[in-house]
């Protein structure tokens, strides 16, 4: 991430994404598929991390070995066949409103206050010792005399798919194919995103 | 990492800011929007650091007003900052003055930087 300024001198928090070029490696329809879409292959892949079936379906589109494959159902753009390149300027402008969708960071185990939002005891007096971000009542006693399913509890936090809607496009340089979005994205730096619009 | 190097490159608008170093008193005359009009106004005082680079490059100046001490963050390449004026020069031996905050009165003072004259 990074920050630039808006035409009224305003700090504007972006993230810069590297979006493309894009290559179709597989076109799904109606017909063959039952549905119909794209599918669609970022970034170089190392030759030697490429299985053989992976391989000849590569070849089938005429293109290099890609890293990510991502498919995106009812792809209206221009109809595309196998092989076509799709760049940035061919779906978003300057000024869209888009969704990212990523891996959000891994954050380990945490507690309730951390991963849920509680908002602890919040004070440290009044005979609370050491329970400040502590969770609180999980239940009655005699009726239900269980915890209910789904009761907020701490674990594992982060690492999950996430999708942030509603961003916007504030600048695009097409020829580096890269995309400068309003605020953050879901993930670590380096990690792949999924640009919806 | 390299492409968010490139964007910084790109984005900055480079305006002809004098250079200034820690230590300087300077003038900054800065832009303040209210509503759709704009006026500016000047604050001057002693640089005290500068840090950052690219698009996140800021400096702070310190003033004493009215008794009171005063600091201010520029962002270095923010369209509105309207024009810098250099007063002095100081003569200080580091890149971040904090310890002007522990001082007041006279021991708060910058000696002025005497450059040899031909």
């Amino acid at each position: 991430m990074t920050s630039v300024y808006d035409s009224n001198g305003n700090n504007i928090a972006v993230t810069v994404i590297e979006a493309g070029p894009n290559v179709v490696t597989q076109v799904k329809s109606s017909d063959t598929d039952g549905y119909n879409a794209l599918q669609l292959g970022f970034s170089e892949a190392k030759e030697k991390n490429v299985s053989k079936a992976m391989k000849g379906h590569f070849a089938k589109a005429n293109t290099t070995p890609k890293r990510k494959l991502v498919e995106f159902r009812d792809f209206n753009a221009t109809p595309k066949v196998l092989g076509d390149e799709i760049i940035i300027t061919d779906i978003f402008n300057e000024g869209d409103k888009v969704s990212a969708v990523g891996i959000s960071k891994g954050k380990g185990f945490q507690g309730v206050v951390k991963r849920h939002g509680f908002g602890g005891v919040g004070q440290s007096t009044h005979g609370q010792h050491n329970r400040l971000r502590a969770p609180g009542s999980i239940g009655a006693s005699s009726f239900p005399s269980k915890v209910v399913k789904g009761m907020r509890m701490a674990g594992r936090t982060g690492g999950d798919r996430k999708k942030v809607k509603n961003l916007l496009i504030v600048k695009i340089f097409a020829e580096q194919n890269l995309l400068l979005v309003k605020g953050a994205v879901p993930g670590h730096k380096g990690s792949v995103v999924i640009i919806e619009k | 990492m390299d492409a968010i190097k490139f964007v910084q490159e790109q984005m900055v608008t480079t305006k002809p800011l004098p250079s200034f170093r820690p230590g300087d008193t300077i003038n900054v005359n800065y832009k303040i929007i209210e509503g759709d009009k704009f006026r500016i106004q000047s604050y001057k005082g002693d640089v005290i650091q500068i840090s950052g680079e690219g698009l996140g490059k800021t400096f702070t100046v310190r003033k004493i007003s009215n008794g009171v001490g005063v600091e201010r963050i520029f962002p270095m390449v923010s369209p509105n900052i309207d024009t810098i004026e250099v007063i002095k020069r100081g003569r200080v031996r580091r890149a971040k003055l904090f310890y002007l905050r522990g001082l007041v009165g006279k021991k708060a003072r910058i000696k002025e930087l005497k450059t040899a004259k031909a």
